[in-house]
């Protein structure tokens, strides 16, 4: 099924809610009793043998993981979770962040973890031992996850009303753009061993985020990337994004994502 | 990349309507693609070829209508045709620019037997 990279190829995504156990890891790959299919209202007039026909179709290609995006954002609004994509490249420090956040966090606030790559439960393990709830998606060949992945995960982690769900997806800077969630923010983050040129290079993810975390800035000192032109490269991008930077060693500029977070998560409405 | 994704996607859509017709196979798929949709046209025709194979669309050509991006300056409400996000408005050189067209991404009509 898969020809280039293995988007698509489904049937290879497997789902691990991430049990008190940790050497006893639940299975939660779904078979697929429901389907997500759109009813058809088209006629069905029936054309003659060899008689061609023009069909007016006017389709969004991605209509069907919109559709299911939207559905996974009503879910969350109605629980009022506050969903968050994190996307970067591997190694950007993406399981660093979460690692921190939950620990530094966890009195404040209710987490769940949705965690994406195309194999191994390491980065699931790692959030696990800081006592969040976590499903691990196991792509196999995908190099993104798509909304009806975070449909099955979510409803295999169940996440608690009023919580802060973070979703990280595979390690890739392109594809993971043209794939809507459902999620209220997109964060890209990026590091400073890497060019600062990225946004340039991967437009579409910084066009699509919200907010943009450079992160082990505990490095400048060592390596030649150059801070104010990174920033000015994403803006020119996205002139909304907001970029926060911080180093997840030394825990410097964290305060900053947290107050961004905590501005980000809703008081749940009084009960009328 | 996901231009497979994206492939399977219009193999679908143009399945589910044919089928919805009473044809028995698609002779043409008509897409409308932006050329900020994201889609590199060499991976798109590779993974074009191979995933149809088999499907009712085997013996399908692709048209693709392509639509060129444009943006609007926030600032000086010009609007002018645009290959990248980074693009400065060409009257006043700022980056304030909301994209207005050019991330397309549509099947847009389907000639089947
Ligand atoms: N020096 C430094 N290293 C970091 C920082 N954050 C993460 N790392 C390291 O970068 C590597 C990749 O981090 P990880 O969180 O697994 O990245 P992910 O692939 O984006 O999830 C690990 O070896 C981390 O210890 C940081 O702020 N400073
Ligand atoms: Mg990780
Ligand atoms: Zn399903
Ligand atoms: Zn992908
Ligand atoms: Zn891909
Ligand atoms: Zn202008």
């Amino acid at each position: 099924m898969c020809a280039t990279c293995g988007c698509g190829s489904d049937g290879k995504t497997t789902y691990f809610l991430v049990d008190k156990d940790l050497s006893h890891i639940r299975d939660h790959n779904h078979s697929h009793p429901h389907s997500h299919d759109h009813p058809h209202d088209q006629g069905h007039t029936h054309p003659q043998p060899n008689e061609k026909k023009i069909i007016d179709v006017e389709m969004d290609v991605l209509y069907q993981n919109n559709l299911l995006a939207e559905r996974n954002r009503g879910y969350f609004d109605a629980k009022n979770i506050l969903a968050l994509n994190l996307v970067s490249s591997p190694g950007s420090g993406k399981t660093s962040l979460l690692e921190k956040t939950l620990t530094d966090l966890k009195a404040e606030l209710c987490f769940a973890v949705i965690e994406g790559d195309q194999q191994t439960n390491n980065d699931a393990d790692r959030i696990f031992a800081t006592g969040t709830k976590v499903t691990q998606i196991n792509t196999g060949k995908g190099c993104h996850l798509d909304a009806h992945m975070i449909l099955h995960a979510t409803r295999g982690l169940k996440p608690a009303d009023n919580s802060v769900l973070f979703i990280e997806n595979v390690g890739n800077l392109v594809c993971p753009a043209m794939f809507d969630l459902g999620e209220k923010e997109r964060v890209v983050i990026i590091s400073v061993t890497e060019g600062d040129d990225k946004p340039l290079k991967y437009p579409d993810m910084f066009h699509s985020s919200t907010l943009c975390i450079i992160n082990k800035i505990d490095l400048l000192p060592y390596v030649p990337f150059d801070i104010e032109k990174v920033k000015a490269n994403a803006k020119k991008v996205n002139h909304k994004l907001e970029i926060i930077e911080v180093s997840c060693t030394t825990g410097e500029g964290l305060p900053i994502w947290y107050q961004w977070l905590k501005s980000k998560v809703l008081q749940p409405e009084p009960a009328i | 990349m996901h231009e497979l994704s994206v492939v399977m996607g219009i193999i679908k859509i143009a399945e589910d309507y044919a089928i919805a017709a009473g044809a028995h196979s698609v002779d043409e798929v008509e897409l409308d693609i932006g050329t900020l949709s994201g889609i590199d046209m060499d991976s798109m025709d590779f993974a074009w070829k191979q995933a149809k194979k088999g499907t009712m669309l085997n013996d399908s050509v692709k048209k693709i209508n392509s639509i060129t991006a444009k943006a609007k300056c926030l600032d000086c409400n010009a609007e002018f045709p645009i290959k990248n996000y980074y693009d400065a408005c060409p009257v006043c050189g700022e980056h304030l620019i909301n994209i207005i067209c050019g991330k397309e991404l549509k099947v847009r009509s389907l000639l089947v037997s």
